[in-house]
């Protein structure tokens, strides 16, 4: 019968011939992602009575969260996962400073063609980018699976999205995003494969396809998935840790939902407060004043973000009274950009840099915003109380939008600055 | 499993975890037993202190979305909250509710029906919620899924897994 990404890859990795949506199998990772989480999920795995990990090698551990430690407890959750690491003898730790763990697992070649990546965090559904099963799950589970090397997986019904024609000069994979998850709404793939198909996906680099799978997370999808083609290939010739098996899904396979965009018609867009699914285009929100600008996370802190803020802030300068904070999602992304004087532009125009992590994405520090003050970000969310007061603001746009509004003072489009 | 039976909260659909539990806590309460003070802080402020065992929280579609922290699970099942009724679930806060034996319950019919406030009893076995409106049924949990929930949750569950294989 044919199958759909999700199908394939679930019913080889569980040994069966075909499987169904709503089936429960039980599976193996190849690979399973924990951040400043892996501290509590210890205490759980000690708590199920787990001593030794059954395989040190699936771990990846990737600090991010809060990094370096902005207080004593946090220092202390870090503390505790460095000895976890050593004593268990997993290798792929990656400490403060290396990146976030979504961008980081993709740039290690740790998240491969046709392996299921869990990790105990929401946006896991990243690593479809690589064309990866990649998906979140609970601090629960992820102990469970350190313990005894499986978990239960319902076979998701799946959702394909296809695109065609080509994005207009300006337009961003995250305005395709936001379009697609305000047409859907937050609850529009919920437990659903969504794969991104088209020429306009293929046109992508990986950096923007990444922006896709990373914000399916928001349409309530278990993972997201693009066919890996030579871009995929090319990127992990020196990367990959292993050879892997590509998986594709067959073309006449049957979808619970197949949708259709133009990419041509796709405008730049803004998330507004308090949901990501209350989208609207760019010339709507224009005007609306801002306190602060955020440029990173697993979302758009890649290098061509980077760059595309950069070439709006060229010779510009952050009006005043406003604040841009640039956070590289990446080690490798931080001295790319330092070398192709993108940090230089950043300092000029008055914005500050910190170190990779992600930074007040979750308001845990690196410029958390004041009670009654708005910021605009390149983040994937923007509930309330998302960057720490839940007295604020937060709207979402693509970099250079962000940019562009840091100059403005107010939400505004690169085209009028 | 015991019959559940108990007062109603009712709130609306895509309640995040932000709000059931606010991030600034996940990494300064660290210690299950002192979630629930904070459970729902930024949406309800009179849950945490009025909530009583075998309560049930009603929601609308996509309960849970957002952040996949277990807190807003673990907040709610510390507080022995009897079960969370909603028009659907947020995958990743379904699942951790039944990892963590807290009943999440997919019935939008009863959604619509139940009043906040009332009482609601809800038969877990045979599929089967009692409100004023009258009786909803609901499809029972898989096998696979049924068997972790009787073991208590995931931790007792693996934990006889760990046994066995040892
Ligand atoms: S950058 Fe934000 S969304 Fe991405 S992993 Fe970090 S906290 Fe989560």
């Amino acid at each position: 019968m044919a199958q759909t990404f999700a199908e394939k890859i679930l019913a080889r990795k569980a040994g069966l011939d075909g499987v169904v949506p709503g089936q429960i199998v039980e599976i193996t990772p190849d690979v399973i992602l924990s951040h400043d989480n892996t501290a509590p999920i210890y205490g759980l795995f000690q708590r199920m009575g787990g001593e030794k990990v059954f395989d040190p090698d699936m771990h990846a551990v990737i600090l991010d969260h809060a990094t370096p430690a902005p207080s004593t407890k946090h220092a202390e959750n870090h503390r505790i996962i460095r000895e976890f690491v050593r004593e268990q003898g997993i290798q792929n730790f990656y400490d403060v400073g290396r990146g976030i763990c979504h961008q980081v697992l993709v740039e290690s070649g740790l998240a491969l063609p046709g392996e299921v990546v869990l990790g105990s965090d929401s946006h896991t559904p990243h690593a479809g980018v690589m064309g990866a099963f990649a998906a979140g799950i609970g601090r629960t589970e992820m102990a469970s699976i350190w313990a005894i090397g499986q978990l239960w997986l319902r076979v998701p019904e799946s959702l394909k999205i296809t695109v065609t024609g080509q994005l207009e000069e300006g337009v961003t994979s995250k305005d395709l995003a936001l379009t697609v998850i305000g047409d859907m709404r937050a609850d529009g793939a919920l437990y659903m494969s969504v794969e991104w198909h088209g020429e306009a996906i293929q046109d992508l680099p990986l950096s923007q396809r990444a922006t896709l799978t990373n914000l399916m997370a928001e349409m309530g999808a278990k993972n997201s998935y693009i066919p890996p083609d030579e871009k995929v290939f090319d990127f992990l010739q020196d990367r990959a840790r292993r050879d892997y098996d590509v998986v594709y899904p067959d073309p006449d396979a049957t979808y619970a939902l197949e949708i259709d965009y133009d990419a041509g018609k796709i405008e730049p867009m803004v998330a507004c407060p308090h949901t990501v699914d209350n989208v609207k285009p760019l010339s709507e929100v224009r005007g609306r004043k801002i306190d602060q600008a955020f440029l990173g996370t697993c979302t758009n802190g890649r290098l061509d973000d980077l760059a595309a803020a950069a070439e709006v802030l060229e010779g510009r300068k952050i009006a005043e009274d406003r604040r841009m904070i640039v956070i590289p999602a990446s080690e490798e992304v931080y001295l790319a950009a330092m070398q192709a004087g993108y940090l230089e532009t950043f300092l000029k125009a008055g914005a500050v840099i910190e170190s990779p992590g992600c930074g007040p994405c979750m308001g845990n520090h690196m410029g958390v915003p004041a009670v009654g003050e708005v910021s605009i970000s390149t983040a994937n969310r923007n509930f309330r109380g998302r960057m720490g007061t839940k007295e604020s603001e937060v709207y979402l746009a693509s970099p250079a939008v962000v940019a562009a509004s840091a100059v403005a003072g107010a939400i505004e489009s690169p085209a009028n600055l | 499993m015991a019959e559940i039976n108990g007062r109603v909260w009712k709130y609306g659909d895509n309640i995040n975890t932000d709000v059931i539990f606010p991030g600034k806590y996940t990494y300064t309460v660290s210690e299950p037993a002192e979630m629930p003070q904070y459970a729902l802080e930024d949406l309800d402020p009179e849950f945490a202190s009025g909530v009583q065992p075998g309560d049930l929280i009603v929601g609308g579609s996509n309960w849970g979305c957002g952040s996949s922290r277990e807190q807003a699970v673990v907040c709610l099942s510390e507080a022995r909250l009897g079960a969370i009724i909603a028009k659907s679930f947020a995958r990743i806060y379904y699942r951790n509710c039944l990892n963590n034996a807290l009943p999440a319950i997919v019935c939008p019919e009863a959604v619509d029906a139940i009043e906040n406030g009332e009482q609601v009893g809800i038969d877990l076995e045979n599929g089967l919620i009692t409100c004023q409106a009258g009786e909803f049924s609901f499809p029972p949990l898989p096998d696979a899924v049924m068997e972790i929930f009787n073991a208590g949750g995931l931790i007792p569950y693996t934990k006889k897994r760990l046994t066995e294989f040892k």
